[in-house]
Formats: C-alpha cells, structure tokens, sequence
C-alpha cells in the first residue's frame, strides 16, 4: 500500500508541487500579485533538486528565458498575472511557430491594466484565446480546486511535452490564494510526458519535419549534436526561414490543426447532475464552486439545475456544448467579466437553447445565492 | 592546411556584391571591379596578406589552396 | 567553393546573405568564427542566440546551434539557454537598436549577473532592417528617416554602458580592422562572465546616403582614420579627441559568475543528500 501525505496547501503552492513532478527543472518569471507564491516556491525548492530558478529584470525576459531553456532540453514555467500576461504575449507566439513546450501560469486578477491587484477576475479568458497576434491554436486549462491545480499543472506540462506547444494555465486570485486539504499521490501512479529526441545523424535531422504517424517533429536540445536553427520566421522543415507562400499556409495550418483535430484528447470537464437537467450553468475557477453550490441550493427547491465545468478553455468543448444544448432549454454562464466565455457558449449552444450570462467585475466573488437567484428570476 | 606559399587568390564571383572594400585595401592594387564583381587584375603583384578576405563582408574572395 | 573557414562554419546553402553591397555584418560574422576557430571550439557547444534587425539574420547562416529570437530580448532567451546548460559556449549577436533600445534592459541585468554570454553587438548606428531611423546610438545631429531635421537625442556610448552594468570584458573594435576584433571575440569567450564587444560596422544603404558619408569604402577609411587605439587616445587632450573614438580592450574585471554560483547552491543540497 503506497504512503500518502496529506498537506494543506494553496492554489499556488500546489501548481509548484505539480510542476516539479512533471519535471519543471527551471523557472524564470517576475514577482506579480497575486501569483508570487508560486515564483517564491520555485526558487526555494528547484536548487534542492538540482533545478534552476531565475527572477529576471521583467515579465518578457520571464517568458524568453524559460523558452530558451525549454530549447536547451530543459521542462520550464513562469507565472505571472494580467499586466505581466499581457507583456508575455509576443513570446507566446514565439513558442507557439518554434513549437517549443512551456507552461505560462496566469493567476488572473481584476483589469483592465494594473486593475485589482489582489481581487480575482476572469476577465483574461480571451486574452489566453487570442493575446498573441496572428493566426494560430492555444491550450489553455482551468482547474477549480487546489487538488485540481496540481493535477492540472502536471496535466499542462505532459499537454506541452506531447503537442509541442505553449500550454497557459490560468487560475484566479481564490484558486491561487485559498487553501485546502491536498493527498500526494506516489510517483509511478503519475503519467508523464517527455518530448520525443530525434536518434537520426545529425545531417538527416530536419527540426521542423513531422514523421509519417507522428503529431510532431522530434526534438533536439541545444547541445545534443544536431546544430538546428529555430526562429520566429516562417520557416520550412529545415528550420531556416522562407517566404514561400506554400510552406507558410503549411506551418499555419499544421501548427492550428495539431491542436484543432486533437481536441477530444485536450479537452476535459465536470459535469454535475445534468442527467436529467432542464437548465444547465456553465462556470469555470473559483466561479464554479459557487455554481456548484447554486446547482444544490436549487436542487433542494426542485428544480433540474446541472453544471457544466469546462476544464479545458481552450481549445473548447464544441461537441460537448453542442450536446449539452440538446440536452437543456436554458443555459446560463457564471464568470467574473462581462461575458467572455458566453460569447463562444452562445455561438456553440445558442441555437438550440436560450444562452444567458450572469457576470461581475468589482472583484468579488460571484456569491451561490445570487446564482440562484438570477435563476429563478430567468 | 595549406602553407601561405601553396595558397593563392580565389575569388566566387557569384557572391561577390561589388562593393569594392577589397580592391580599396588592397596594398598591392591587385584587384579591380569589373563589370560589378571583383576581378584579380594582377596576381603576380600579390603578396598574400590577406586583408581583401578578412574584409569581405561577402566570402566572395580568399586565400586558399590551389 | 568558398574558403575553408567559410565551409567550416556557415550553412553554405543558406549564402550568400541578405545583407546590402558594402554592409559590415559580414566582416563581424567572420571574425566572430574565427576566433571560434582559433579557440577550437566544438561546434557543438557553441550556441548562437540573436535577435531581431540586419545582424540577428547572421545567427541562420551559422553552423552552431542557432537561436533567431524576438526583437530585443536576445539576451533574456540566451540566459534562459546558458542556464539550462551552462556547458554551452553562448554568444550573442545582436544589433544597436535591438541590444540598447528594446534590449537594453535585458543588457543591463545580463551584465550585472555577470553570466558567461558573450555579446557581440553590431553597431551600424542605424535601424537598417526597416529602412534607416535613427537608434539609441545614432549620433546627435545625424539624420535617419525619423530624424528628418537631425537627431536631437544623445547617443549612448554602448561601452560605457556595459561596463558601468556590470560586464567583465569590455571592449571595441570596427569592421576596418577584423585582426582586432578577432582577438576581442577570443578574449570575450574565454573570459568567465559577461563579455561585451562593440563592433563598430556600416550601413552605406541607410546611415551611409541619409548622412552623405559616400559609399562603403568612403565609411571604412573613416573609421580608419578615426578610431584611435585606447593608449594613445588616453594620451589625447579633449580638443585632439574631437570627432574620435576609442578602440581596443576598454575594461577587463573579476567577479563571480551567475551559472557557477548557482551551481554552489544547488551542491549545497546535493552534500546535504
């Protein structure tokens, strides 16, 4: 019988805890309320196990760092909030054309620019969507629970190992900052991901060349032998830069499509007492613990209330929305903005069923009562 | 490699730019632009130092082996 | 077929480059992998990481391992590199607007860890990539497409600046003498810390015709006849280093290197073990 610790910890705290059993072994980022902790706990616990931390002079030095050590064979994560969010934006996108694995961790909190900076918020939800320019696909999770925030993490380091991308955990100030009762699992009964090296000779190995059955191309560190070039250009499996129209719309579409025709493996929710809802709500963090609270409270009183919690925000559920609106007459989104997530839930569901969004923005928490109440009044 | 008395002036005329930094530093003036590229005009008169290669920003013209 | 220098360290089939008839950046490029060769170095402990503008292209022509970054933030990806794998040789390049502008801070904090990356800065005192505004080191009163009526901003000296920062190794040099430079890049790498070498190239397309300072042979005499080696310029009064400039190895420091120190507190732990 495997040992177990129980710990109490915070939302914080325990994506440190997942990402080193991932196996982060380097961290870079800039101190931001209200995701410092995890910064703070990086640097006390990566030396112990021969990892690195570094805090950089700003929030994009962050971001590249921990990209160049991702290149250097290296599993690496920064964290930060909103304003240092929106500063990482440029090199998200640079992850996302050099397909090099990372995890960026945004605790979100009240904005637009400097904003609430110990408040939580959702207002982040498209920013993670579409905050770096250009065409292209993201991951992003969103896990409600600190048990969840671990598992999550471990979950965002494998999804960034196995599709060769930028994965961006968002959180919010009360799933970073609230504590709870945590069980460490033992290690074998974690699934880990590692990229896939190349074991070719160095001359035949093109950096960018997907094999025959393989969702990404092979890849080696800086330092392996095999002398490759990455760069933010459009490039051909060679790695160095083109402007050949037909290769470019290739890169773009492979890099959108590696995401977009796996969504069934990225994407994962709760669903709770929907079997035989007529309405369903759909919230995410820290919200849908409130929701979840809602669904009981209205339960008690009658009524067929389920939740929908996607986990996975991006890419979305599409399916699973569709089928959901099959299934209810009413469709309520709970999240802390003026309606972010509600505008994809309503292109998705609005057509067989009454999309509706319940919202705030002063910093608070979106309270099960009011839920409730916004409900029934429907 | 080559002692500098077995190397010789090679010129790739196909990188060449013709920007003329090599005929201008050329203590000898044993190189010319010709018809845009480089040409070695005379090279009897080189003394194999080296400098057009050190300052070609092209790799077009160097000392090497035969 | 080009020189056996050329063959050893370019990806040949990436060449000839992009850069403009008369554009220094090829000068420094081969300096810098000369003195590569001359250190002997394995090509495959050599990581060049650059960042965006006329001399970051240099890193794709280079047969190391190559990082083409985003525009400024060269330094902050190659700490990221030199850390995960502090057995790695990593140099950057880089270009004045990239490294003083939109990097400098990156090149700041770079220098004050003090961390064993070697930058090389490609000082065409001009943005060429976009078609010539002026840079951080665009001399007061010249002209660039964003300086119609003349710069009236004061140029950083990059040097001091590197050095005030922290940099272990400071020095500069210029496209008309490749010997010189050469021999910095060597003592750049060898030197354990941050080493910062300036240097100083053309750019006759933008800098050159904006500035009416002829053609690119025109702009080589000048740095000729301009830049004085450090021992005779600090023999110079104020009024004899008018319209001069200082070359040759300008600082050379002690100090504990980032990647090593690091290393001790990760060793603490491993004895504790």
């Amino acid at each position: 019988m495997a040992e177990k610790k129980v710990k109490l910890m915070q939302g914080n705290e325990a994506c440190v805890e997942g990402a080193i059993a991932a196996g982060m072994k380097f961290y870079a980022g800039y101190p931001i309320t209200p995701s410092t902790e995890i910064a703070e706990l990086s640097a006390e616990r990566l030396p112990r196990i021969g990892g690195k931390f570094i805090q950089m002079e700003d929030e994009i030095a962050g971001i590249s760092a921990i990209i160049g050590a991702s290149l250097a064979g290296t599993k690496s994560m920064t964290a930060t909030s909103g304003p240092g969010f929106s500063l990482k934006q440029e090199s998200i996108g640079y992850a996302i054309i050099t397909e090099t694995p990372c995890v960026i961790v945004n605790v979100q909190r009240g904005g637009p620019s400097t904003g609430l900076p110990t408040s939580p918020a959702q207002g982040d939800i498209m920013q993670a969507r579409w905050g770096t320019h250009g065409d292209h696909s993201i991951i992003a999770l969103y896990p409600s629970t600190v048990r969840e925030v671990y598992d999550t993490t471990i979950r965002a380091f494998n999804l960034a190992e196995k599709y060769r991308t930028p994965v961006i955990l968002l959180m919010d100030e009360v799933v970073g900052h609230m504590r709870e009762k945590i069980e460490f699992r033992e290690d074998q009964e974690i699934e880990i991901v590692n990229r896939r090296k190349p074991n070719c000779l160095p001359e035949e190995y093109k950096p960018y060349k997907v094999k025959e059955g393989d969702l990404v191309p092979e890849m080696a560190a800086f330092g392996d032998g095999y002398r490759f070039h990455v760069t933010g250009l459009v490039h051909s499996e060679t790695g160095f830069p083109t402007g050949n129209e037909k290769v470019a719309e290739a890169l773009t579409k492979r890099l959108f499509n590696k995401i977009e025709e796996n969504v069934d493996d990225i994407v994962e929710y709760e669903e709770y007492l929907l079997d035989d809802a007529e309405i369903a709500i759909v919230a995410y963090g820290s919200t849908a613990r409130s929701a979840k609270s809602a669904v009981e409270i209205l339960r008690e009183e009658g009524m067929k209330v389920g939740l929908f919690r996607p986990i996975t925000i991006w890419p979305m559920a599409e399916k699973q929305f569709l089928q959901l609106s099959n299934k209810v007459d009413r469709i309520v989104v709970v999240e802390m903005n003026m309606g972010q997530y509600f505008l994809e839930v309503d292109r998705i569901s609005g057509k067989n069923s009454k999309v509706e969004k319940y919202g705030r923005v002063n910093g608070e928490l979106i309270t099960p009562e009011e839920i409730v109440s916004f409900i029934k009044e429907g | 490699m080559s002692t500098k008395t077995e190397q010789t002036l090679n010129v790739d005329k196909k990188w060449c730019k013709g920007c003329g930094i090599c005929v201008a530093f050329c203590p000898k003036d044993v190189l010319e632009i010709k018809d845009g590229k480089v040409n070695i005009k005379d090279l009897e008169a080189c003394i194999k130092c080296g400098q057009c290669e050190l300052r070609c920003p092209d790799y077009a013209i160097y000392l090497g082996g035969k | 077929m080009p020189s056996q220098l050329v063959n050893e360290y370019f990806r040949t089939e990436n060449l000839p480059h992009i850069w403009c008839p008369g554009c220094g950046n090829g000068i420094v490029t081969r300096a810098i992998i000369k003195a590569i060769d001359n250190l002997n170095l394995n090509k495959d402990d050599v990581c060049i990481v650059s960042g965006i503008g006329c001399s970051s292209r240099a890193s794709g022509y280079l047969d190391f391992n190559t990082l083409h970054t985003t525009h400024g933030r060269a330094l902050a990806f190659a700490t990221g590199v030199k850390l995960a794998n502090p057995k790695l040789n990593v140099i950057v390049i880089t270009g004045d607007g990239d490294c003083s502008a939109i990097g400098g801070n990156h090149l700041i904090h770079a220098a004050r860890r003090n961390i064993d990356i070697t930058t090389v800065v490609f000082n065409n005192n001009i943005y060429g990539m976009t078609g010539g505004q002026y840079s951080p080191t665009t001399p007061t009163g010249d002209k660039g497409t964003t300086a119609p009526y003349g710069n009236i901003d004061m140029n950083f000296d990059l040097c001091n600046l590197a050095k005030a920062a922290g940099s272990t190794y400071v020095s500069r040099g210029t496209i008309f003498n490749p010997n010189m430079l050469i021999k910095q890049v060597e003592e750049g790498i060898k030197n354990k810390g941050f080493s910062f070498i300036e240097a100083i190239t053309t750019c006759p397309t933008y800098y050159g015709r904006k500035n009416k300072k002829g053609e690119a042979v025109d702009m080589m005499i000048y740095l000729k006849e301009n830049a004085v080696n450090v021992a005779a310029y600090d023999k110079l009064t104020d009024e004899q280093k008018e319209g001069k400039f200082v070359i040759g190895e300008l600082y050379k420091g002690s100090k504990p290197e980032y990647t090593e120190e690091y290393n001790k507190i990760i060793e603490s732990f491993s004895k504790e073990r």
